[in-house]
């Protein structure tokens, strides 16, 4: 048994940082949707059911101004569609595991566990108990995400009236720090440019329609200007 | 209300889940694009300004630039903390502080 508990601690231990990381925009994310009047049974499914951090938020604020059900649909596929990428990095090491561990691992992964799994695995290859180790992280920050939510929620409803405190900032801000430290990367910030610009021209389209045209011109932008940026200088590909 | 909700997670459920599931259990059947990965890159930061710039610049609708717009000064500290200090928090709270300090003063 300790040789299943201990790769299952250690997994959870390695993502520490990411728990602690987590733990505020857990409390946000809580907080927000009820002040935005999303009923806490629905809250805490978000966070139970879907465990996508960023899509959530997204979708809260969809969810806030009225947005279309498949705008939020699309809107959380683009949004955690970078998870088909971590799915398929990870095949290699998941693909001797019986379906039910690839079913359940699958459904926890995330950012965070994708980068603590991916190192260890990389640096100490396909062991017998890496599948462990991975459930370790997997449940830790899942366990987290949960409490965090959960105290979010018990804020938002102890203290009514948030939403006129400007909490509906809180979300603008988190973005904001969010985005801003990959700006300093060239087609960043020219796709964070252009869906700036056609999301305040498309705001006016029914349905949140401007959000889904926005990502695209951002996407599409910031493409165009990598393959403009490597083609016109070659020489700074080989020292980057 | 509830139905549309329940409809709403329903939903998001079935995409999230299923892009996780989707080489870990279907890898065989499938293979990622090169394009796509590199699109993927841009993502974030096209959706999260996307969603940022009307609030801040338009946050009833019309476009604001008036000192009466408290979200905009938040908006850019916070954005400015985070692009030097490289703490998320830390330019979240700094955010917030500018935001209320702005609609208490102006």
């Amino acid at each position: 048994m300790s040789q299943r508990l201990t790769p299952l601690w250690a997994g959870a231990r390695d993502s520490l940082p990411m728990l602690v990381g987590a733990a505020p925009f857990g409390v946000i994310f809580g907080t927000l949707a009820i002040a935005t009047g999303i009923p806490a049974w629905a809250t805490l499914a978000l966070s139970a059911l879907v465990f996508a951090g960023s899509s959530q938020f997204v979708a809260v604020s969809l969810i806030g101004s009225g947005a279309a059900l498949p705008v939020i649909w699309l809107t959380t596929f683009v949004v955690n569609l970078r998870h088909a990428l971590y799915s398929a990095t990870l095949l290699p090491y998941a693909r001797h595991l019986p379906a039910r561990w690839r079913w359940s691992l699958a459904f926890w992964l995330t950012d965070e566990t994708f980068a603590v799994v991916e190192h260890r695995l990389r640096q100490q290859g396909n062991e017998s108990d890496g599948a462990w180790y991975w459930l370790g992280s997997s449940l830790a920050m899942y366990g987290n995400w949960q409490l965090w939510t959960i105290i979010g929620v018990l804020l938002g409803q102890s203290v009514p009236g948030l939403a006129d405190l400007g909490l509906d900032f809180a979300m603008v801000a988190t973005f904001a720090a969010i985005v801003a430290p990959q700006l300093k990367k060239r087609p960043v910030l020219v796709a964070a440019l252009l869906a700036g610009v056609v999301a305040l021209l498309a705001r006016e389209l029914p349905f949140k329609l401007g959000l889904m045209l926005a990502a695209l011109a951002g996407v599409a932008g910031g493409v165009l200007a990598e393959r403009l940026a490597t083609s016109s200088k070659p020489e700074m590909k080989e020292t980057t | 209300m509830s139905l549309q909700l329940l409809l709403t997670i329903a939903g998001m459920v079935v995409v999230t889940y299923g892009i996780r599931l989707s080489f870990l259990v279907f890898g065989h059947k499938l293979s990622f694009p090169a394009w796509l990965s590199r699109a993927l890159h841009y993502v974030p930061a096209a959706v999260l300004t996307a969603l940022i710039v009307p609030m801040a610049l338009a946050p009833q609708g019309a476009i604001d630039l008036s000192p009466g717009n408290a979200y905009l000064p938040g908006t850019l500290a916070a954005a400015a903390v985070a692009l030097f200090s490289r703490h998320t928090l830390a330019a979240i709270v700094s955010g917030f502080v500018v935001y209320g300090l702005w609609r208490w003063l102006v």
